[in-house]
């Protein structure tokens, strides 16, 4: 029968990415309430960057090695990671919700007839019984999923579902390294590279008045304009706002867009996807305005106005400027 | 060319949900529905590249019969025909039997390219096209942000955390995934809706039954828990809500 964890590690450019200390944390958790052991995967990393996973407390790192895993491409890691898989016949396989692994994870689990449990932002594991959480409707809803069947359960979780510096620490176990076959690759990657330098670089600022889709028309950001400008702040948006063209991209919020943490971040009219808290969470004090109290938004927020951005705004705005005579 | 554009009807974005009797899903009665947002943007650029290149976009959606609003709309605004594979009993499954009956539907079709959504608003998987290529067999791309396909090659542009990206060439007939904003979408016109009428919507069945091996059941639905204590101001009323920030704004957060 299926026994055990492998938790993937994910390296770019010569480097772990932290949110794979994330994952092993999870897959930690789940070892101590399951009572099985943690492997950890790397692919295609050299002996020194496989090295810095011995650090943690598993039962061992599997290095899985060809050189067609040199550049990331889903056709090579899909086949080097279902060699693994069928050689530890595990009962569960951890990654972290990243966009490298939403890129090849689906193809893995589809080769054992299963999809991931995907974007998970909990789980609870007693007694063997595991309910794994995650959010729908964008964040509106959460759901227990609960894995049934034979053969291993692949589940992602989204970053900072659990906490890196929560993965212990303790002897990485036995390094084991596993030539690995890769087919044909059918997609060439080029280098990696960032648009040319962003005309706004929105972590310098102090205050940022963001609009979301509520805003409803270009011609409404007029309004949080003139708020963001009385505040001596910056303008920026949630991604909707930026793909209809109504402002520019280098103004986006969000994992695609820019990480920000200013003193005060006013939330107009937008839902809270995860996709977008991540690039603002840090702020020190979060403001949502939203029609809806359900808004996911206001989870995050320290003070929230359930309300029609357009009477609410006008009125901040005349207030704040009373405050300032 | 033949583009095949896999397209998913969901809730309306600004939906009020409420959980189910059964406490396993939402009520889906008073719910209103609209397609996903970034397929819409996927039908946009098979639009984009048949302009180009010439050829047929094929539309396939699975779900009840009010997804046909779904397909009547992207006909309306260029697709060439659609398939309806008609199901009531599909969606809260996972995204293995989702991708599997959708590569079903699509296999006989041969296309040349097979373009879905990065991931559809209600369930968010973020999966079932990646799975319906790898049960196609074709290469895939995911997070698609600019296609190039100007000449014999396919090059796609795809975008990775934080503002970086990457350009990668693919060999082809293959599925990328497309995010939203990749162009702007174009609006149906009144000829387009006309024309829409006389369009061919074939109607087919699910290759597998609902349930069939399926492997992560929901147990229950419920609206997140609340982790921060936020303060609400106004009690409803939007203009006191904004004078007790402004307040808050000076006294408590020091920022004015
Ligand atoms: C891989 C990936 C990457 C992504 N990257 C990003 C990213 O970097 N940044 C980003 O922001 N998103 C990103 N997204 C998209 C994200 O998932 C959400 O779709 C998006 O953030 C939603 O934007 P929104 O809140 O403006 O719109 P909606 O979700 O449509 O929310 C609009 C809100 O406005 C409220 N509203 C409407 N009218 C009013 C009114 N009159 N007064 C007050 N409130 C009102 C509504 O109640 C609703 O809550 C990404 C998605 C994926 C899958
Ligand atoms: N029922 C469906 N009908 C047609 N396409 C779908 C369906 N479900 C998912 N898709 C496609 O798969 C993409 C990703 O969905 P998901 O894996 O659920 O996040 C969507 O954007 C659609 O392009």
């Amino acid at each position: 029968m299926s026994n055990g964890i492998l938790v993937f590690i994910e390296h770019r450019q010569g480097a772990i990415n932290k949110v794979s200390f994330e994952a092993v944390a999870a897959a930690q958790q789940l070892g101590a309430g399951t009572g099985q052991e943690v492997t950890a995967v790397v692919l295609g990393a050299d002996a020194a960057l496989a090295n810095e996973v011995t650090g943690f407390k598993l039962a061992g790192v599997v290095s899985a090695e060809n050189p067609k895993l040199a550049d990331y491409t889903p056709d090579a890691y899909a086949d080097a990671f279902e060699q693994v898989v069928r050689a530890r016949d595990p009962q569960y396989v951890i990654f972290p919700h990243t966009y490298l692994v939403r890129d090849f994870a689906p193809k893995l689990a589809a080769r054992f007839g299963k999809g991931l449990v995907s974007d998970c932002i909990r789980m609870k594991a007693e007694g063997g019984s595991v309910v794994f959480t995650r959010r729908l409707f964008q964040g509106k809803m959460d759901a227990d999923v609960v894995a049934k069947g034979d053969g291993a359960v692949f589940a992602t979780f989204q970053s900072g579902a659990y906490r890196g510096d929560q993965a212990e620490r303790g002897e990485g176990g036995t390094a084991e390294s596993l030539q690995v076959e890769v087919g044909d690759v059918r997609m060439q990657p080029e280098a990696p590279f960032q648009e040319v330098k962003q005309a706004v670089d929105l972590s310098k600022t102090d205050v940022i008045v963001a609009v979301g889709r509520g805003i409803k028309s270009q011609e409404n950001i007029a309004l949080a304009q003139k708020l963001a400008e009385l505040l001596g702040g910056d303008i920026a948006a949630s991604r909707p706002i930026c793909d209809a063209g109504w402002l520019p991209i280098d103004r986006q919020i969000g994992s695609s867009g820019q990480t920000v943490a200013p003193k005060l971040y006013i939330a107009l009219g937008i839902s809270g996807a995860i996709q977008h808290l991540v690039g603002m969470k840090n702020a020190g004090t979060i403001v949502a305005v939203n029609k809806d109290p359900e808004a996911p938004i206001f989870d995050i927020a320290d003070y929230g106005i359930v309300g029609d951005l357009f009477e609410v705004v006008p009125t901040l705005t005349e207030e704040i400027q009373k405050l300032k005579g | 060319m033949k583009i095949v554009v896999l397209m998913k009807q969901v809730p309306n974005k600004d939906a009020v949900l409420r959980v189910r009797g059964d406490g396993k899903w939402v009520e889906e009665g008073d719910l209103s529905f609209e397609v996903n947002e970034s397929d819409g943007y996927a039908l946009e650029e098979a639009l984009r590249l048949k302009e180009k290149k010439g050829g047929e976009v094929v539309v396939v959606t699975l779900g009840p019969q009010r997804a046909k609003s779904v397909i009547k709309d992207a006909l309306a605004r260029g697709a060439d025909r659609a398939i309806h594979v008609v199901a009531d009993d599909f969606g809260q499954a996972g995204a293995f039997a989702v991708a599997k009956v959708l590569a079903e539907a699509v296999r006989d079709e041969q296309p040349d390219l097979v373009l879905a959504g990065l991931q559809s608003d209600d369930q968010g998987f973020g999966q079932t096209g990646v799975i319906a290529a790898e049960l196609l067999g074709l290469p895939h791309a995911t997070i698609v942000i600019d296609v190039d396909y100007s000449g014999e090659q396919l090059r796609v542009k795809r975008e990775l955390e934080s503002g970086w990206y990457q350009w990668y060439t693919m060999r082809t007939p293959a599925l990328l995934t497309i995010q939203s904003g990749i162009s702007q979408i174009r609006y149906a016109t009144l000829k387009g809706i006309m024309a829409a009428k006389k369009k061919e919507i074939r109607e087919v069945q699910p290759a597998i039954a609902a349930g069939d091996g399926e492997f992560q059941t929901v147990e229950r639905v419920y609206l997140p828990l609340k982790q921060k204590q936020t303060q609400f101001l106004g009690d409803g009323d939007a203009k006191k809500g904004a004078a007790q920030l402004a307040e808050k704004l000076r006294n408590e957060a020091r920022i004015i």
